[in-house]
Parts: structure tokens; sequence; C-alpha cells
């Protein structure tokens, strides 16, 4: 294999006592010297070696047999968001391989640390088209961070070392090793080593002081500003340091949809969500701000709006890991390279002790507004039919400390609105590539990283079906996720936009769906339907009180819409509240 | 404004490299105008050459996206005037007295003659390729082939080299620090 740094001819002198093992061995070895307990997969025919050595290591590493490969990498994801450790997932050449592009992707955009390993053919017949064969390097190019394709079982453990590295250092994100059968078949002397440095690669940039000062600078001085929490301080560890930060400058915050649960829903500096559906304050304040603080966020046009809108009278300071985020859609006036972990506590320190209440009580209107407007309307129950604010609401208040897992679509939105968080990493969900099908298998993954933890997931009917062959997982793998499948028997969301944009013409979102409770049972998974509010909290608290795995499903609302809404291409500050 | 920009991309030798910096391009759907791919003075480190027309801010951002590559070591972005490019055109031109005339008035080396075609060689910027072709066409030109610009940087810096040095440093601030965890770790 030609990347520097891998061994191009056996070391001079072989080191005495390494074990002789096979390559597909060593695969696992180097899993588990990565800490590795739980990864996600389905067997084949070109990684076959690699699943017969599982078998002699089961005690010591626990295999989720997925029933689809894009599952096992959205398992994965759930599982290293829930652990903020790296999600492993293990799959076969050819269809095995293609099957998890989706999931890629989704981990390339929501920056989440994933390591695939792939079988190949023999690397004899590569680039002959042979059974199940596909370029899978070429076809990843574009939703990983890194991939490499391993040739010879003594490169495999330094292949595995650089894919944990890269996939979590830095800004995170998925990484394929892509291992032909030989390889797994060969024998090597094995040694592990944690990779902590590449030269080509460099995660992590060198604080820059004069930026922090400037910012800080900026801050005193600002008189309206925000902060925008994104999930870059989740995924820096920085929940507390970012706390700390805002407490000691008094501003307001918001957070983007991947950003939640960073402070708590209740906490008095805490503003809600910015974005499509986020709340009416951050949304329409954005404009009047003179200092928006942008912290671990990409400016994604979902949150942002009109990136050359955002923040218009505003100067802008961007906190980021990444490089590549820095001017790409919102010009920095100041951007602090950095961990934030790190960057935000000599922030913390350089500023003054502020107190923005004038300022917050603007905010404080507008929430008024929204609360009348928009909250009360959708949470307060006005029958007959039960809708989605009202579902989200109830089992919030019996499932205080849950992780919210939803799939995508107007559930997702409901639940980020309402869904009240008390402690961080509490949100799953697809945010940036936006995959229905997410929901259940990141649901799994998340209750096996944090079985400790309730996980409630949020799922449409459309989404359910997506990826449904998954309860079988669930069920094999004693994941007790609790299901709230709102069913309105529409793809709601597309739904909502023919209704306002395309003059109510329901093109293809009608569903006809099949009879759920029979499907929870093939399943084995307890179940109860809800149609009436009357019953509601008590279906909540049967769910509640069923140990292990349960489907609630609530017959909703058929057309309703999830509002504040910022039209797709439109700023922020034309968000509509009916 | 569409302006052109010469990118140099350092690499680590890696299969599928190049595949991944053209999907940079492709994904924002910039053309690549040329690319040359060669070793560069340092070794094993690759240099690839690549001339873009685009507007500075895109440009810039593709940079950064390049450099964003785990094996991509440095990219770096010039202007034309930064650098000093040559390009290499060969032309297979049927014999004539003209074309011999020519050869001697525009500085072309001959490469190979035979009886009734010569093979040309003009080494230059794409303007002066550009006006030997011109000239060599009415004369039946049936071949012509040209290569991309390879740059060299005209300031006395060597950028690379710096960031190189900056590398081995990082590199042995790590070593030192996860010694030092290691050691912690055993303390304990």
């Amino acid at each position: 294999m030609a990347i520097s740094g891998f061994s191009e001819k056996a070391p001079a002198a072989a080191k005495e006592n390494l074990p002789h093992i096979s390559g597909s061995d060593a695969v696992i070895r180097s899993l588990i010297a990565e800490g590795v307990e739980t990864i996600f997969g389905y067997p084949g025919g070109a990684i076959t070696p690699v699943y017969d050595s599982l078998y002699d290591y089961r005690d010591k590493i626990n295999h989720v047999l997925v029933r689809h490969e894009q599952c096992a990498v959205h398992a994965a994801q759930g599982y290293a968001r829930a652990t903020g450790r790296t999600g492993v997932c293990v799959v076969t050449s050819g269809p095995g391989a293609t099957n998890t592009v989706t999931g890629l992707a989704d981990a390339m955009l929501d920056s989440t640390p994933v390591v695939l390993i792939s079988g190949q053919v023999n690397s004899s017949i590569l680039g002959t088209d042979a059974f199940q064969e596909i370029n899978f390097i070429e076809i990843t190019n574009s939703v990983t961070k890194w991939n490499c394709q391993v040739k010879r079982a003594e490169d495999i453990p330094e292949a595995i070392a650089r894919a944990f590295y890269v996939a979590s250092s830095g800004r995170p994100g998925p990484v394929v090793v892509d291992i032909t059968k030989d390889a797994q078949n060969g024998m090597l002397d094995f040694e592990y080593n944690q990779k902590k440095f590449i030269r080509s690669y460099m995660p992590y940039n060198d604080i820059d002081n004069d930026s922090i000062l400037e910012a800080a600078r900026l801050i005193n001085f600002a008189r309206k500003p925000m902060v925008l929490i994104g999930q870059g301080v989740i995924l820096g560890n920085a929940e507390q340091e970012l706390r700390e930060f805002v407490e000691k400058s008094g501003i307001p915050a918001a957070s983007t949809l991947m950003g939640l649960s960073v402070l708590p829903t209740g906490h008095p500096l805490n503003m809600g969500m910015i974005g499509m559906h986020g709340n009416y304050g951050p949304n329409i304040k954005n404009k009047d701000c003179d200092l928006i603080i942008a912290i671990g966020m990409r400016f994604d046009e979902r949150a942002v709006g009109v990136p050359a809108n955002f923040g218009i009278n505003a100067k802008i300071i961007h906190m980021e890991i990444d490089p590549a985020e820095v001017n790409k859609l919102v010009y920095a006036d100041v951007a602090v390279m950095g961990d934030v972990k790190q960057t935000l506590p000599l922030l913390t320190d350089k500023i003054a002790k502020n107190d923005h209440s004038a300022w917050i009580d603007e905010f404080r209107l507008c929430a008024n507004i929204e609360r009348e407007d928009v909250i009360e309307p959708a949470l307060i129950h006005k029958g007959p039919m039960l809708r989605m604010g009202e579902v989200v609401n109830a089992v919030s208040n019996v499932f205080k400390d849950a992780i919210l897992v939803t799939d995508v679509g107007q559930q997702q939105m409901f639940a980020a609105r309402y869904f009240r968080f008390s402690r961080p990493r509490s949100i799953i969900t697809s945010g940036g590539l936006g995959t229905m099908g997410f929901g259940l298998p990141a649901a799994i993954g998340a209750k096996l990283g944090a079985p400790e933890r309730e996980v409630c997931l949020f799922v449409g009917d459309g989404g359910i079906q997506m990826t449904s062959q998954e309860l079988a997982t669930m069920y094999q793998s004693n994941a007790g996720v609790k299901i709230i499948l709102l069913n309105n028997e529409y793809l709601g969301m597309v739904r909502q936009w023919q209704e306002l944009f395309y003059d109510h013409r329901y093109s293809s979102t009608e569903l006809i769906n099949p009879e759920f409770d029979l499907l929870a049972k093939a399943n084995r998974i307890p179940y109860r339907c809800v149609a009436k509010q009357e019953e509601l909290e008590d279906a909540i608290r049967e769910m509640h009180e069923t140990e292990g795995a349960f489907m609630l499903e609530v017959k909703v609302l058929k057309e309703e819409n999830v509002f504040p809404m910022v039209p797709a291409g439109e700023p922020l500050e034309n968000i509509r509240l009916e | 404004m569409e302006k052109e920009f010469i990118i140099t991309v350092f690499s680590e030798n890696k299969v599928g490299l190049l595949s991944q910096i053209t999907t940079v391009f492709t994904h924002r759907n910039v053309n690549i105008e040329s690319l040359t791919v060669s070793e560069s003075a340092i070794e094993g480190v690759h240099k690839y050459t690549i001339r873009v027309c685009n507007d500075e801010e895109k440009v810039a951002n593709l940079v950064k996206q390049i450099e964003k590559k785990v094996d991509v070591l440095k990219a770096f972005c010039y202007t034309p005037s930064e650098v000093v490019l040559q390009q290499i055109a060969l032309y297979k031109v049927q014999r004539s007295r003209n074309v011999e005339e020519l050869v001697r008035r525009h500085n072309v080396r001959i490469l190979d003659i035979h009886d009734d075609y010569i093979v040309l060689e003009k080494t230059g910027h794409k303007e002066e390729i550009d006006e030997v072709y011109q000239m060599l066409s009415p004369y039946g030109l049936y071949q012509f082939v040209c290569s991309g610009p390879v740059a060299i940087i005209k300031q006395r810096r060597e950028l690379m080299s710096e960031y190189m040095k900056y590398v081995e440093e990082k590199q042995k601030q790590i070593i030192k620090e996860n010694n030092k965890q290691d050691l912690m770790i055993w303390q304990k």
C-alpha cells in the first residue's frame, strides 16, 4: 500500500514475541485495542474471515446484527452521539458496501465519528468486475472524511489506527477501511499502536491569542449580542465551558438543531432554537444583533436562512475547528480557530462580567408572542384529534432525562421544539442530510450505547416504514427503545409544503399504512394505540413503566403544520407564525 | 469576477488521491482548466499544479476544502504573476520550407524528422504555444498536444519547506505530550 507511514518493507529486525495472527484476527484485536465494545454490521462473502474471527472474541465485542447495512451506520451514529465515542460498523463488499452510502453521507454532514470496515474481493481480482466487487473507495470519496483500501495483512493495524484517529479527532467524521479478502486471510506479526499524529493531517489549529483578545473586545463592547450554539460544543465536550462563558457574559444564547441540549431548556439565557422552524426570538432578532458569536456551527441554510442576510447588522465571531468552514457561507469578522474546549475558557477569562437584561427582555417579548400565537395553540388540547406538539410535551413530562431521537419531518421539528432537555447529549437527529429512516436504527444504537438512559424515539408513519425491518434488530439486540409513532397518514412535512406553497396539491403524500399493531406484534414489541387525549397520559405511563421496548402509536391530526416557519430561501426575519 | 489562479497542492503519494482532489472541484461545479501531477523536491511528497478560472472567494474556499483532505499536506493559491509558469507543446506537422523557417524564427525545437513530417516542441506560455499553433496550421498540422502549466513560486521564502519544519516541530511536541500522558497513566 502506498501511504507513507505504512510499512513498505518488513521491518529489518522482526520484533520478538509478537503474536503471529491472521489479518481478520488483527481487525478484531485492533478494535479491542481501540476500546470498542459494540459493533453494528451484517456479514457476507468478502467479510466472512472477519466474522469468523469475531466468533472467537464474542465475549469481548458485542456484534449487533442489523437488517440492512444503511442501518448499521445509523446505529453506529446513534451510538457515537450518545456516548461520544467512535461508532463502528462492519459490512461486506458490493451491495453491503453501497447500502452504507446514505449512512456515511449522514455521518459526514453531521460530523459523526464512525469507522466502517468493509470487505473487498481478493486483491488479485480487483478491477475485474468480480462477484460483489464495487470500487468502494471511489464511491465513498465524497461521503467520508478519509478512506483507504488495505491489500496486505500487515497493513491492517496501521490502517485501523489511522481510521480511529482521523474519525475522532478535529472535526469528526466517517472513515472507511476497505480490506480485501486475501488481506483478511493473510498472516502478520500483530502489533497495535494508537495513532496520535499523521503528518498530512493537522486536526487542531494553533490557538491565536490575538483573535481571542479581539473577540473579547467585541464582546465587551457589544450592546445586542447573541450566542449561537452548534454541535461543535457537544463534539468538543465543552458544554460546561460554554455555560460558563454564557453566564459570565450574560449574553442570550440560541442553538441550532444540532446544538440543542447543550444548555438546559429552562436556562434563563437559553432563547431556544434558531432556523427554519426555530423560535421566534432568535430568528427575528438576528437582524437587530450587533454581534453574533457562532460557536461550533457551520451556518447551514436551514439554520440561517439566507447566509448573505444573516446578522446583517452584526459583527460575526466564528469559533470553529474546521478552517474550511470559516468564511464559507458567512464572513467572519473574527475567526477564533481551535477546539472550543480550549478556546472558550480563554475567551471567558478575557471578557467582563456583564448583564444584558434589557436586551434579553426583547427576546422575552418575542417569546410571549410566540407562546400566544404558536406554542399554546400547539400544546393545549382543542380536540377532537391529538396534535404532535401536545404528544411531545406529554412524553417530555414523564421522560425527564431521556435521550431524544427523532426521524426526519414534522415530528422531528415538533420534538426539537417541545421536548425539554435537562442534560447534554440528549438529542440525536439527522440534521444535515435529513435522512428519513434514520430514527429507529439511531435509537437502537443510542440505547445500546447508553443503556442507563431512557431513549425516546419520535418517528412518523412515513419514516418508520423506511427502516421498519430494524424492529427485528431491536428485539434481537434487546434495545429498550420507547417508540412514539406519530401517525397522521401523510408524509406530513412535504404535505405542509404542498399546502403552503403548491396550492394544496397533495401529490403522492398520502399513505395507506400497514396495521402498526401487527407490525409491533410481529416483532414482539409491546404496543398501544391512542387516539384520544384522555388516554394519552395513561398510555405514556404504561410505556414508562414497561421494561424494555415499547411502541406507542398516536393517531394525530392529519393536516397539522409546523410553525413558526421561515420559508426556504428567505431570510430569517420573514418568519411566519401561521 | 472570474480570474485565473494557480493552485499548488502538496500531498502524500496515495492511490486515489487525485480523484479526491477533483471531487472537490466537481462538487462545486468548478472546471479544472489544466492539471499536472509530479513528484516534488520533498521526498515522498507529490505536487499537483491546477489552473482554474473563477472568482477569488470561491477559489479560496476550494483551496481550504482541498487542504482539508487528510492526505493533503498543504495547498497554496497564486495569481499567474506570482509564479513562473511554463507549459510544453508538441506539434506533428508536414515538412515544408515554410515550416523550417518558422522553426528558426520562433525558437521551436525539432525533436524528430521524417521524410514527410517533423515533430516540433515549443516550451513557453500558453500565448506563445497558441501563436505557433496558429502559424503552423496552414501547413498541415497532423497532431497537436499540450501539457498544463507547471509553476515555481517567485517569492524568496520556501513556504512548503517552512511548513514541513512546522510539521516536524508539531510531531515532536505531540510525541512529548503523549509520553508525558503515558507516564502519568503509568504512575497512577
